[in-house]
């Protein structure tokens, strides 16, 4: 390495270090703020919120289960942006497999787990690809912006929900807005009663799905053609559809594959936690799904580890409403703190190495790309 | 014809939250910017709106609170929008990202505030503003034109004026200028990053206005889930309005019509039998349908989604 090099390559260490030093001091400073506004002190918040969940196996199998559901929103946001299909519409994709798991989950009674189960699944996978079928094709036939078109079917896959809810499926002997519960046959195994290690966990078999998920999505997206061409659009649409790519098939695909993962998000929350449709069953994961495929980079071991980390803070922060006396709201405040932070010094951290790239001294690396790339908006001038 | 006139009083006060939304969202999107922080914003604008006015009430600022709820929505969203600023135009981060995570912070702060200090035994209220009914005595007419002043000022102030700002004012010049070619309007002198700054403020102070108007005028009491996606309502709204001031503003006026025709249909005999929400999706799908007919090759400002950096 020539002296220049060597001494770029110090400066931009250097600049990274001095980023993520400010990076942490915001979110110390903006969490910080809160907790004190909630009345708590900042370190013990901390600890509740991060620490504590991971030292007693109990809370610790919790962290899992509650990671369960953005593990799953976190593959299928993180799968559709890194094709550059913007698929804001896990919400309501999740909340259509939601459905499908407690109608299958009522009729049920009787049989076979062996057949439900697997049925639910794909029932609900179908559900979630369904619901996410227009906007890909308003995206890919007339070129019609789906950020738009996958963000106002979220509210509109509410109001099925509560439809059913205040309607035919209000429970017949509470008289609740929830589904009647379903049959045993229809819910998901317990991990506990597959691994004889554990003893005392809600956790379920929906989390070894997401797992399973994961593996296959890192597989595909990293070590397949396929994969290749799916980064490759969302790189540059223009120099894919250049190489032969077909854009427009690769991104419907996309799109159906990320809503049918979410619709086994939503599966997994009936078979493996509610056991019915409630109003609350998605207390927005496909948002935070967003948060947790950013802060994974839109890869798969990342998205993995962002999924745990925001699953521990869920836990902390539900027990520190009891603790601490800190509304558990405080939590959306940390995840969505942490999601503009980190994209915000990943943007200057890379605007400044660009720039610094763009004189000849350096020509190491190519400039990393925007990981998600622009949307290629049909018709948009560029 | 009372049902007539209700249809569209109801209409220009269910577009009003609309009107301010989208019109501020024109504002970012010409300068380039896609502000997906709008629902957050109006989000924060309502709560906050209310919150300034629930407890300058409590000071004993009587009818004057709610004004003054207003404008600590319009100081909110302008810090919303500089928040945007700094993470798109400064840091030239991702739009669709930076969006998106403002709105979860803005809907967090939001709901963790009203959570620490208005989630009591009773529910908080505020004296809403009144209703303003110049036309009195004029039948039907006078029933339309009975409004909130927010609305007025929105449909004769609010709107002209947005428009000839962006369309007959260097300022307006400049944020277009900004949100089609930003080397173009750097050699010309314009500092791209201010100009979008301003845009930024500018509309992310009406969107607040906007979410501020429910709980102010409408409601006079904040609950969760209070925009319910009228904020990505707008963001469609000014793409059926091909990102002019008064073709979004039509718009919003045929959602709200459809809103409010819902909520009509809802008393009327005949239509017990429907699920209210199939009303209460009707707008959304009706706004899906319009940008399918009319979506296609629409012209995006030339610099949508782009961040700028001087080289």
């Amino acid at each position: 390495m020539t002296l220049e090099g060597r001494r770029a390559t110090e400066t931009r260490v250097g600049r990274a270090g001095l980023i993520a030093v400010g990076a942490i001091v915001t979110v110390l400073a903006v969490t910080g703020a809160a907790f004190v506004i909630a009345g708590a002190n900042p370190l013990d918040a901390y600890v509740a919120y991060f620490v504590a969940p991971l030292t007693r196996e109990f809370t610790l199998l919790e962290t899992l289960n509650l990671a369960t559901p953005l593990l799953f929103a976190g593959t299928a946001v993180a799968i559709a942006f890194r094709a550059g299909y913007w698929n804001i519409g896990v919400e309501g994709q999740l909340l259509m497999g939601a459905i499908v798991a407690a109608g299958i989950g009522q009729l049920v009674h009787g049989w076979p787990s062996v057949i439900v189960l697997p049925l639910m699944v794909a029932a609900g996978a179908l559900a979630g690809a369904g619901w996410a079928l227009v906007p890909a094709l308003l995206r890919t036939r007339l070129g019609i912006d789906e950020v738009v078109t996958t963000l106002l079917l979220n509210p509109v896959a509410l109001f099925v929900v509560q439809a059913l809810l205040h309607g035919p499926w209000t429970d017949p002997e509470t008289g609740f807005p929830e589904s009647p519960r379903i049959a045993e046959s229809a819910e998901f195994p317990r991990v506990a009663e597959l691994v004889p290690l554990i003893e005392r966990s809600r956790l379920h078999l929906g989390f070894l799905i997401a797992i399973v998920l994961i593996v296959i999505s890192w597989w595909i997206l990293s070590r397949t053609a396929t994969g290749l061409r799916v980064r490759a659009v969302g790189l540059s649409p223009h120099g894919a559809r250049f190489a032969g790519i077909k854009v427009e098939r690769t991104l419907l695909r996309v799109a159906l594959v990320s809503g049918a993962i979410a619709g086994i998000a939503g599966v997994s929350e009936v078979a493996g936690v509610q056991f019915r449709l409630t109003a609350t069953i998605s207390p927005g994961f496909g948002y935070t799904g967003i948060v947790v495929a950013m802060l994974g980079g839109l890869a798969m071991p990342g998205v993995l580890l962002a999924g745990l980390l925001l699953g521990d803070l869920t836990v902390g922060a539900n027990s520190a409403v009891r603790s601490l006396q800190i509304p558990s709201q405080v939590g959306a405040v940390v995840q969505g703190t942490l999601l503009l932070v980190v994209i915000g010094a990943l943007a200057l951290y890379r605007a400044r190495t660009r720039r610094e790239e763009e004189r000849p001294a350096d020509e190491g690396e190519p400039p990393p790309d925007e990981p998600a790339g622009l949307p290629p908006v049909e018709g948009a001038p560029r | 014809m009372t049902f007539l006139a209700d249809i569209l009083a109801a209409t220009f006060r269910n577009a009003t939250p609309l009107v301010y939304g989208t019109v501020g969202e024109t504002y970012t999107e010409r300068s380039g910017i896609l502000n997906l922080g709008i629902e957050g914003t109006m989000y924060a604008g309502a709560f906050f709106g209310f919150a300034v006015a629930f407890w300058a009430g409590e000071a004993g600022a009587g009818a004057a609170a709610p004004w003054i709820g207003l404008g600590g929505a319009v100081i909110v969203g302008i810090v919303a929008g500089a928040l945007m600023g700094l993470l798109t135009v400064t840091f030239g981060a991702n739009q669709h990202v930076s969006g998106l995570g403002l709105t979860i912070v803005l809907i967090g702060v939001s709901e963790f505030i009203n959570r620490q200090f208005f989630t009591g035994s009773t529910l908080a209220r505020i004296e809403p503003m009144a209703l303003w009914d110049p036309l009195a005595g004029l039948g039907p007419i006078g029933t339309v034109a009975n409004q909130y002043g927010l609305t007025f000022l929105a449909f004769i102030v609010i709107v002209p004026a947005a428009w000839w700002v962006l369309g007959k004012t260097p300022l307006g010049l400049a944020i277009r200028a900004v949100g089609e070619n930003p080397e173009a309007a750097d050699v010309a002198g314009i500092d791209v990053f201010r100009i979008r700054y301003i845009a930024l403020m500018i509309g992310g102070a009406l969107m607040a206005v906007g979410g501020a108007f429910i709980t102010l005028a409408m409601l006079g009491t904040f609950t969760l889930d209070i925009i319910a996606g009228r904020g990505w309502v707008c963001i469609a709204l000014v793409i059926f309005g091909r990102w002019r001031i008064f073709r979004g503003v039509l718009g919003a006026l045929v959602f709200a019509a459809v809103f409010s025709l819902g909520l009509r249909l809802r008393i009327t005999p005949g239509f017990e039998d429907v699920p209210n929400e199939i009303m209460l999706a009707l707008p959304y799908l009706v706004v899906i349908g319009a940008l399918a007919l009319s979506g296609r090759n629409v012209p995006y400002p030339g610099a949508y989604l782009k961040a700028y950096r001087r080289t």
